[in-house]
Formats: structure tokens, C-alpha cells, sequence
């Protein structure tokens, strides 16, 4: 117990001071976690619409993949980014091992299938008239695309916050494809790791704490986007 | 009429008559009142983006992320050198001393990767770091005969200790490392081991062959994990536990193993650097590695190794200065 209390006091004390390295750790995670997810939603959420409304052989197939692939290791993950990634890999011209670019890379494929999958749903659980309508208006296939978003907004929004909380608090890819190097590619969550490895479990809480109010931040952010659907 | 969008943004309660006519209006008697406001959106005068108070609150957002994002750390002007180390080193914060010196002298900036040692050698074989600092003579020597490194110096000293409860169970206390593994096997009492391929796991199964008692009883657990979690794990098992010196100095205060086998020529953990074959990593790099190693066999880097304190104990004995030996 005794622990916790030092955690958060260390945390409220740590923001406070501003110390440059946990502030530098937080900004770092909360962009590299928005540049993924926003990339994720941007190729995720058509697909998640289309694979609710497209009829074709095979889609409930495809739908169960991607749900699969929600629970997608992350060390798993950063494993394949970094074969991909390393000097002797496909993609090792690229430079992007050991840089927030790749931790950006490993951590969009995390997002998508969360995206595409809960985006799915929640289109999938619409009245079915939206469509016809929307069609018997002449809406084109894009309005009408744009049309199930927004009547699904709630389920979208929940999709964005789903896949930007499992990437900021993200262990496996940050510390492989990223390596958790000082002031580059450290994370909230690989400082958290390497506190606790060194037996600062206070500051490890701390941070923890840090991870959690940013959650927080994220979450409240979501529910201004989304406002105006509760009376 | 009202833009459809000024409505919106006063959250009104749905109206038919927003430019949709006639079709609208009738499809609202027909359909749920949540449904009309996808029928509103198609009507020829609300554009759709733009009805939404939800888009530009979006935009604002990312603007501002945007903005943020200007101000993350950009380092890619420095030229940069990639060492690969042990935890134990990082964790021990000797490199948080040792490298600034370097960094601002040379105008570098030097990226440390801190994995186990067996690792940072494939690290260093995959050509993804230019530097290796480990602490596993063996598999530093097989690396450079493999050709991987092209040149390999020691740097320093620190010690294993061999931990374990105050009670000493097992009755270990005093004897070398050896004999203390033979009695623990034989008492089949607890035994974490980091099983991670790092240099401390190789020194514990050289020293339990050493030994010629076999680490398969039950109660000799793998942890896998890094030595202050595995130290973590031991110390609430009450178990017996080899580490390095330096990270025992930093846990020393959070549990209550102590030291007990003596300190013997077996327990000796040297430090060893390893500049990578400049084949596998072109560029500047080569260069830049072999100015690292120089420096930190250089007596002023030395002399900051040899006067680094955790807790007011010295961790390492620098080998190159004219003192040491």
C-alpha cells in the first residue's frame, strides 16, 4: 500500500515539476498513439463499412479475422515489424527500426482490426432502412457510406477510443521495433518497464498513473466529439 | 429558410422542413424519429460535413495535435550511433554518466538499446547497432570469430553475487559459488534463474556445470524476465538467486536476500565492447564506433567508471587506468 501512495504522490509531483523526461515520454506516446489511430481510421473505418454492408461469399470469413486479429500480441506484432524492419529485412532501407515511425508502423496494426471491427458492428446494427433510404434518395455510394458513419457515430467513436487506448498503453511493439531509447522512442509504458526494472516501483506507478489520466483525457475528448447524441 | 447547419448546431429537436420536401416529411411518419435525421442529410442544402457540430470539433482536434506534434523531439540533424547493452548496464545508470561527455565532444547522439546479452550480439550480427557493450566472454569471442566484430576490448570489472535468504536454508554461506550450487541441488531448495539468455544466465549455467549438479528439481524456476524483476520474483520466494552486483546495489533496500557465497574468481563479471563489422552497417557509423570505444577506454571515461557510487558502493573497477591491476 504503502507503494501506491508513494506512486501517486510521485505522479501529481512529477507532472507538477514538469520533469522533462516524463513529459517527453507522454507526448511522445500520445502522438505516436494519434498518428496510428487516426491512420488506422482512416483505412479501417471504410473497410469496417463496407464489410458491414458489402454481400459477398466469404465476408462473415473475413469479419472473424478481423475480429481475431483484436487480440493481436503486441510482441507478436513488434516480433514481425522488427524482421521486417531490421537492416537485413524487406523493408530495412526504410530505416524505421529503433524510430518512433516504426513503433507508428507496428502500432496501426494493432488499430485497424479493432477499428474495422467495431465499426463493423456497429453499422452492422443499424436499421437496415438507413441504406434503402438513403439509396432511394439517389445518395451515392460514398454519401452513403458517410451516412452509416454518422448514424453509427457513437460505435465509430468507441472504435477510435478502443484502439488508441491499447496503443497508448502498448508494451511489445514500443519495446522491440522501438527499443524504449531515451528521449527518441521511449514510451509511458517502456519508462513504466524500465523503472519497474530497476526497482523504482513509485516512479513505475507514477507513470502508470500518468497513462491512465491520459486515457482519461481521451475518453472525455470522445465524449465532447460525440455530445451531441445525449439529450 | 434556416441553413439546415445553424439548426444543428443549436441541437434542435429534428425538423422535417430542412430542404429534404416532401419525402422527407413523409418518411418521418413512417420511420423512427432517430432515422430522419439520416433522410435530412441527404437534402440538396445540407452539406453533409458541414451539418455536423461533430466535424469541426474533430478538426479542432487534430489541429491541435498537429500543432503539438511541431514541437515533438526531432533529432534526425545529429548523426547517431547505435549501442546495444545489457539492462544490467543501463540499469545500473552508469551510461547516464558515461555518454554526455561523448555526445556533446563528438556532436552525437548515441541511441542505447538494452536487451539481454545474448540479444544485443544478435543486434549486433543483424547489423542493426554499431556497438556492443556486454558482459559474456565466451559469446563476445564467438561473435568476433564469427566475424561479426571487428575489434573487441574489456572496459571493466564488477562481480556476481550469489543471493539468497537471511536463514540460508541451504547452508551456503561462505563457500564459492560452485559448491553453494551443489548444496542447493541437493536440498532441491528454490532457485530463480532468468532463463533469458543474457549474460547472467550464461554465467549461472557455466557455473552449475561447474558444479556438475543438474538445475531440473522442481523448485529451480525460469523467470525470464530482466534481473530486477527476477530478483523481485527470488526475494518474495525466498529463494536463492545469482545477479549482477550492480542492479543487487540498486534492489538492496527492497528486499531481503544478502549475498552468502564467496567472492571467488568465478563470480568475476567482465565487461567487454565490440565494435560491429562496419560491413553490416555502412555509413558514418564505423567510424564514429571505433572514436566510441577509444573513448571509453580513454582515461577520463575510465575515471568516471571508476568513480560511479550507487548507494555509496562502488560498482565497476575500470581495467585501463594505470592504478587498476
Amino acid at each position: 500500500m504503502e507503494i501506491i501512495w508513494d506512486g501517486l504522490r510521485q505522479a501529481v509531483t512529477l507532472v507538477l515539476i514538469g520533469d522533462p523526461l516524463i513529459l517527453g515520454a507522454a507526448g511522445l506516446t500520445v502522438w505516436i498513439s494519434t498518428l496510428a489511430v487516426s491512420l488506422a481510421t482512416v483505412i479501417g473505418l471504410p473497410v469496417g463499412v463496407w464489410l458491414a454492408r458489402a454481400t459477398f461469399p466469404g465476408n462473415q470469413l473475413v469479419v472473424l479475422a478481423f475480429r481475431a486479429g483484436m487480440a493481436l500480441p503486441t510482441v507478436f506484432v513488434g516480433t514481425i515489424c522488427y524482421s521486417l524492419f531490421t537492416r537485413r529485412g524487406v523493408l530495412g532501407p526504410l530505416e524505421l527500426l529503433y524510430s518512433p515511425g516504426g513503433i507508428v508502423v507496428g502500432e496501426l496494426l494493432l488499430a485497424v482490426p479493432i477499428i474495422v471491427s467495431i465499426s463493423q458492428a456497429a453499422v452492422k446494427s443499424l436499421d437496415p432502412r438507413v441504406g434503402e433510404t438513403a439509396r432511394t434518395l439517389g445518395a451515392s455510394p460514398l454519401r452513403r457510406g458517410l451516412t452509416y458513419v454518422s448514424e453509427a457515430r457513437l460505435g465509430v467513436l468507441l472504435a477510435v477510443l478502443t484502439a488508441f487506448a491499447r496503443c497508448v498503453t502498448e508494451l511489445g511493439i514500443a519495446m522491440i521495433v522501438g527499443g524504449n531509447i531515451k528521449d527518441h522512442t521511449r514510451t509511458l509504458a517502456t519508462a513504466t518497464a524500465l523503472e519497474t526494472g530497476k526497482g523504482e516501483f513509485a516512479r513505475g506507478l507514477a507513470m502508470g498513473t500518468i497513462l491512465l489520466a491520459i486515457a482519461l483525457v481521451a475518453s472525455c475528448l470522445i465524449g465532447w466529439l460525440s455530445r451531441e447524441n445525449q439529450r | 429558410m434556416i441553413p439546415c447547419h445553424r439548426q444543428r448546431a443549436r441541437c434542435l429537436p429534428p425538423k422535417t422542413d430542412c430542404g429534404g420536401g416532401s419525402f422527407a416529411a413523409q418518411g418521418s411518419v413512417i420511420l423512427n424519429p432517430f432515422f430522419q435525421r439520416s433522410v435530412r442529410l441527404m437534402s440538396p442544402y445540407s452539406t453533409h460535413l458541414l451539418c455536423r457540430s461533430t466535424w469541426p470539433r474533430v478538426l479542432l482536434l487534430l489541429l491541435s495535435l498537429g500543432w503539438g506534434g511541431c514541437g515533438a523531439p526531432d533529432h534526425d540533424k545529429q548523426p547517431v550511433l547505435r549501442l546495444a547493452t545489457t539492462t544490467s548496464t543501463r540499469d545500473s545508470g552508469l551510461l547516464e554518466l558515461l555518454l554526455p561527455p561523448f555526445e556533446s565532444q563528438r556532436q552525437v547522439r548515441v541511441d542505447v538499446i538494452a536487451v539481454g546479452t545474448g540479444e544485443a550480439l544478435k543486434l549486433g550480427e543483424a547489423g542493426d547497432v554499431a556497438v556492443v557493450f556486454v558482459h559474456a566472454r565466451e559469446a563476445e569471442d564467438a561473435f568476433v570469430a564469427a566475424g561479426h566484430g571487428i575489434r573487441r576490448e574489456d572496459v571493466m570489472d564488477n562481480t556476481f553475487e550469489l543471493l539468497g535468504p537471511v536463514s540460508d536454508p541451504a547452508g551456503i554461506r561462505g563457500l564459492d559459488a560452485p559448491a553453494a550450487l551443489r548444496k542447493i541441488a541437493a536440498g532441491r531448495f528454490p532457485f530463480v534463474s532468468r532463463g533469458d539468455d543474457s549474460g547472467t544466465n550464461k554465467r549461472e549455467l557455466l557455473l552449475w556445470k561447474a558444479s556438475a549438479a543438474l538445475p531440473d528439481w522442481p523448485e529451480y524456476r525460469e523467470s525470464g524476465q530482466g534481473m530486477g524483476t527476477t530478483l523481485t520474483i527470488a526475494n518474495e520466494m525466498s529463494a536463492y538467486v545469482l545477479t549482477d552486483r550492480g542492479t543487487w546495489l540498486n534492489y538492496r533496500d527492497k528486499i531481503d536476500l544478502v549475498p552468502l557465497a564467496a567472492q571467488t574468481p568465478e563470480l568475476r563479471n567482465r565487461y567487454g565492447i565490440i565494435v560491429v563489422d562496419p560491413k553490416k552497417n555502412p555509413g558514418s557509423a564505423a567510424e564514429l564506433a571505433h572514436a566510441f570505444v577509444d573513448y571509453v577506454i580513454s582515461p577520463a571515461a575510465q575515471q568516471i567508471i571508476a568513480d560511479y557510487r550507487l548507494a555509496g558502493d562502488a560498482v565497476f573497477l575500470p581495467l585501463h587506468l594505470p592504478t587498476a591491476d
